[in-house]
């Protein structure tokens, strides 16, 4: 995993590749946006992180220009400001995903998976999903563990779709919902931990082994035992 | 679209019919004045020539009576009664009894003459020979008392004089109506010019409050006071929103440069925890992160009202239906309420309820995020077992969202005070939070134009949003991104 992180906060900046370096990435820094433009047109990466604010050349100036040209490497958009308008300008210009500062590093390490994952181009559309003993199809809507036909609700289908999508990632509970309810806000509880909670009561209760399991300080994961 | 009572109630509280109204009033009392002044100038006037006229009359009568006696003035009055036999003079000399003795009508009239001598009566006169048809008219005489009880009665048959001041009391009235009418009419229709300039200045104001700090009052041209108020208006306007961009820039800078330090602090303590550490550091690092967590969270929450406040978030503005978004914070939220064993109703009970048609015209995150904290305290302040309500209905063409709970509610003088900043009602603080909820629903509710209200709900509380209705389904935007 090559990635670019295009950051002027050169302590933020020196800590992601460290920590991205620490889970396998090969990460090369720029601390402001003609060099990170540079570096990204001449190089090949897998994913790019690119901090909105950026002296020299503005972040989102540096995502128009390297889509311009036809560069289509996945973009983690970075920022302070962090409202809807900004996410939407950022998406707008060409970002595939927006994470508001500050965030865990975990946010952005599930992030970043997600969005390598979504770069591998799919034959077809994916219908049915398997994860260990667990499959889940989207034509039918049926749900069923070792043969066991298990009912959801609608929205315990979408959250469960979402985890075997991304089964062996982690995915955050922000991503949850902003993937699974579509909103983007700022849930005072932790309400996302009920909702997980209530669907492993449902699919993992009753088995030997369970499939979602939690990642502390990050969020869940749905894989094999 | 206004009701034409509406209407007139407006104008008729406007100040510039106030003003027409005032106009109109003076101007009736010039012309009541004024008409006053002819009424009497000609009326007053024409009828002290007559007296005159009579009293000359009578001087020279009784000067031939005292120079000629009796048959003198019986011949001269005699011969003027029959110059003017039913004319313009009246003249009738009667002894002491009353009894005529020569004159030009039959009898002596029944009203008793003022200290004067004047007589206003009734003249009977038979229009034709067959003296079938009576006709009366006014006459005004004066009576002379002569030596040895004789009375002699001079007067003129005033119907014209009668008919001119009649005339004039009558133009008058008129003159009167229809200038208090045109005053009116006038006023009306100079107090709605007015009043759609000065409505085209107050839409805008309002339409500003509601933080579209883009819109300019529109101005003709023309370069009379109005267009002059519009332009220096837009000036100002121009300022103010050049200040609100660079406090934004301002607050944003500071958001950059302040939270990336915190995320920084936040992000190498998350790393501290990775390493093997004793448990009672392990402990510590865990509160070092949760405390740093909490202090981002109301620095984030912070920045999020004052961006909302600015106004700028209008832009992500779309129709959408309140009753999905219910729905949505409710299904959301719905576990929890069920974890402390709290009932949680919705109504209406099916999200395809949009069969009502409701549409609200607003920023989907945000208002999810404000129903989200109403919902979050109330389940977080509603015992266990509690009841919670949540519903949306149209009320006057507003959309009303309501949240309450059977929880202990909050004291109605509190009610100002919750929805500041870092206000809680709970002074040991003993619940997570940090008093920022319902000042973000507050500036949500402001943004939207919507007014937030609290209220008992006997027990618990009651908190509504109105937000105004948007058009009927069908010309809403699809969501954007």
């Amino acid at each position: 995993m090559r990635v670019l992180i295009i950051e002027d906060d050169a302590q933020l900046g020196a800590y992601l590749s460290k920590a991205l370096r620490e889970v396998g990435a090969t990460v090369d820094h720029a601390a402001d946006g003609r060099e990170g433009l540079l570096l990204a047109a001449a190089n090949d990466y897998d994913v790019l992180v690119v901090d909105r604010m950026l002296p020299s050349l503005d972040g989102l100036a540096v995502l128009r220009t390297l889509r311009a040209s036809e560069n289509n490497t996945p973009v983690l958009i970075l920022s302070a400001l962090g409202e809807v308008d900004d996410r939407v300008e950022g998406l707008r210009a060409g970002g595939d995903d927006y994470l508001v500062k500050p965030f865990a590093f975990s946010e952005l390490h599930a992030r970043i998976e997600a969005l390598m994952r979504r770069a591998v181009p799919e034959d077809q559309p994916q219908t049915h999903f398997k994860v260990g003993d667990l499959e889940l199809d989207l034509l039918t809507r049926e749900v069923t563990r070792g043969g066991k036909k298990i009912p959801l609700q609608p929205r315990e289908f979408r959250l469960l779709e979402y985890l075997m999508r991304h089964a062996g990632q982690v995915v955050t509970r922000t991503m949850l919902l902003e993937h699974v309810w579509d909103y983007h806000f700022d849930p005072q509880t932790n309400v996302i931990d009920v909702h997980i909670s209530r669907l492993r009561g449902k699919i993992d209760r009753d088995f030997e082994q369970p499939l979602v399991h939690t990642v502390r300080g990050a969020g869940y994961v749905l894989r094999e035992p | 679209m206004q009701s034409a009572p509406d209407r007139a109630r407006e104008i008729l509280a406007s100040s510039t019919f106030r003003l027409a109204l005032l106009y109109a009033f003076l101007m009736g009392g010039s012309v009541l004045i004024l008409l006053g002044f002819i009424y009497w100038s000609t009326a007053v006037y024409m009828t002290r020539q007559t007296d005159a006229t009579i009293e000359a009359e009578i001087k020279g009568l009784a000067e031939q009576y005292r120079r000629s006696g009796l048959t003198g003035l019986t011949t001269l009055v005699a011969e003027r009664s029959a110059h003017s036999p039913r004319g313009a003079s009246v003249y009738l000399l009667a002894d002491a009894d009353y009894r005529p003795v020569v004159g030009n009508i039959e009898a002596w009239p029944g009203v008793e003459p003022d200290r004067e001598g004047w007589i206003d009566f009734r003249l009977r006169e038979a229009v034709d020979a067959d003296a079938d048809r009576d006709e009366e008219h006014a006459a005004r005489a004066k009576v002379f008392r002569l030596q040895g009880g004789l009375r002699l009665l001079v007067g003129r048959d005033v119907r014209d004089l009668t008919a001119i001041r009649t005339l004039i009391r009558e133009a008058l009235g008129w003159g009167l109506a229809f200038t208090v009418a045109l005053a009116l009419v006038g006023g009306w229709l100079m107090s709605a010019g007015i009043k759609r300039r000065i409505e085209s200045v107050n839409q805008v104001g309002r339409e500003i409050m509601e933080g579209d700090l883009s819109r300019r009052v529109p101005t003709d041209g023309s370069g009379d006071e109005f267009d002059q108020l519009a332009v220096n208006l837009n000036r100002m306007l121009a300022r103010i929103e050049m200040l609100m961009a660079s406090v934004r820039q301002v607050s944003d800078n500071i958001a950059h440069d302040l939270r990336t330090p915190l995320s920084r602090l936040h992000t190498k303590l998350s790393q501290l925890r990775d390493v093997d550490l004793g448990a009672e550091a392990a402990a510590g690092v865990d509160e070092a992160i949760a405390d740093a967590e909490e202090l981002l969270a109301a620095f984030n929450a912070l920045l999020r009202i004052a961006r909302v406040e600015s106004g700028s978030r209008r832009a992500a503005f779309a129709d959408l239906d309140p009753v999905v978004l219910l729905h949505d914070v409710a299904e959301l939220y719905e576990p929890l309420a069920a974890d402390k064993g709290q009932q949680l109703a919705v109504s209406p009970s099916q999200p395809d309820a949009g069969a009502g048609g409701l549409r609200i015209h607003g920023d989907r995150d945000l208002l999810f995020q404000a129903l989200a904290n109403l919902l979050d305290n109330a389940i977080k302040y509603t015992p266990a077992g509690g009841r919670i309500h949540v519903s949306v209905a149209a009320h006057n063409g507003q959309v009303v969202l309501r949240v309450s709970d059977s929880g202990p509610g909050i004291p109605p003088e509190l009610h100002g005070k919750v929805v500041q900043r870092f206000y809680r009602v709970d002074a040991s603080r003993s619940e997570p939070g940090h008093g920022l909820g319902l000042s973000l629903v507050q500036a949500v509710a402001q943004l939207h134009g919507a007014e937030l209200r609290l209220a008992d709900a006997a027990p618990g509380l009651e908190v509504t949003l109105r937000l105004r209705a948007a058009a009927p389904a069908g010309n809403g935007h699809p969501r954007r991104e």
